[in-house]
């Protein structure tokens, strides 16, 4: 690889190697803030790279390869390296990890206590995520949180929140130019726009936060909040867990604990105001 | 049709939680989970470590349990052990 940058983004370093500078230069503008331990080996490593050496000359294209390659990514324009990168990024993360259970969830905390938000792409729980963490909450991350077999501890994994289509206005219109990203149009998966998170939420990366409440919100349709039992949450989770049959008995028994000792409510919501309302209403009346 | 005689896994092969409803049960043999309900883990419980079968295992339940008015108690647990092999939780004996 001609360019690489080193990131660290919660508790997993990356080494980001590219065949261009400009991928690489995207990522090391979204993550000069973040804390970093170069003495410290990478945990993944994300490659970006030609299919043909020619073809980095004729017509530019980035394959995403890596400590595991997923046969069927798919070849990304240059000008789309960054997401390449955050895929990349991704993959390594959810193929790769085995130091915790690894849920695909965001999270946001507060008083050391943490809200874990757990869907489908499209339910919204990263826009929320990202709406609260710009008022008084920490956001920990919108797309992956990491549960300490040892602890029962939520971990913060806050890479640069993926603003997806609508969500791109509707968080440009409340923070600082200079948190955002390029805007990268017409992607596969839509619009996007990368939005590094609030200082205090870069800062706080290392420190853990109990959970006091999973929700599983839903966008559309009228406000409503379903009460969960332990055993649909834990199926859930299981479910959106990538490293769950990786970890065998030490995922089953965090998983458990994790379900046993925190509230799950199912959420519907039709606009972003009403969702963070039912998330606030939730926390008050049953986070302890 | 004689009754088939089953005998549980080794006492240290289960990890069970009970979650509400649901029951998760981890078989470290396997690694896999299996999510059981009600009269699952009972069953499992009146095993204990000896070969036996739906009668002994109804008779138990019965005296654990209150069992009127639930049917065939014995013919209800012989279907569920044989769910219960399928699943590699117990074993014929």
């Amino acid at each position: 690889m001609r360019h690489s940058a080193r990131i660290q983004v919660g508790p997993v370093r990356f080494r980001i190697g590219s065949d261009w500078r400009a991928p690489i230069a995207a990522i090391e503008a979204l993550y000069v803030d973040y804390p970093r331990d170069d003495a410290r080996p990478a945990d993944a490593t994300v490659h970006l790279f030609a299919a043909r050496p020619w073809r980095r000359w004729l017509r530019p294209s980035v394959h995403i390869g890596g400590d595991f390659v997923v046969p069927d990514a798919l070849p990304l324009p240059l000008a789309m390296g960054l997401l390449a990168a955050e895929m990349g990024m991704n993959l390594q993360v959810a193929l790769g990890w085995r130091r915790h259970l690894l849920l695909h969830a965001s999270a946001v905390a507060r008083d050391g206590r943490a809200v874990i938000l757990s869907g489908e792409s499209g339910s919204g729980k990263s826009t929320l995520a990202a709406l609260l963490g710009e008022g008084d909450w920490r956001l920990m991350g919108d797309e992956f949180t990491l549960i300490d077999p040892a602890s029962g501890d939520a971990l913060a994994f806050p890479r640069a929140v993926s603003l997806k289509n609508e969500a791109i206005a509707e968080m440009t219109a409340r923070v600082d130019a200079a948190r955002l990203g390029p805007l990268l149009a017409g992607t596969p998966k839509g619009d996007i726009r990368h939005l590094v998170p609030r200082a205090d939420a870069i800062a706080a990366m290392h420190v853990p936060a109990r959970p006091a409440l999973i929700l599983f919100p839903r966008f559309g349709g009228e406000a409503a909040i379903e009460p969960m039992g332990e055993g649909e949450a834990f199926v859930r989770l299981t479910e959106a867990s990538t490293n769950y049959t990786a970890l065998g008995e030490a995922g089953f028994a965090a998983l458990a604990r994790l379900v046993r000792g925190t509230p799950a409510f199912g959420i519907s919501y039709p606009d972003s105001a009403t969702g963070m309302a039912l998330v606030e209403r939730l926390w008050g009346e049953t986070a302890r | 049709m004689p009754d088939r005689v089953y005998r549980a896994a080794p006492a240290d092969a289960l990890r069970v939680e009970a979650l509400g409803d649901l029951t998760a049960i981890f078989d470290r043999r396997s690694m896999q989970t299996h999510l059981v309900i009600a009269p699952m883990p009972e069953i499992l419980a009146a095993m204990g470590g000896d070969a036996c079968g739906a009668d002994a295992i109804a008779a138990r339940l019965a005296g654990e349990f209150d069992l009127d008015g639930e049917g065939d108690v014995a013919a209800i647990v012989a279907d569920r052990l044989a769910e219960l092999a399928a699943m590699g939780l117990v074993a014929e004996a």
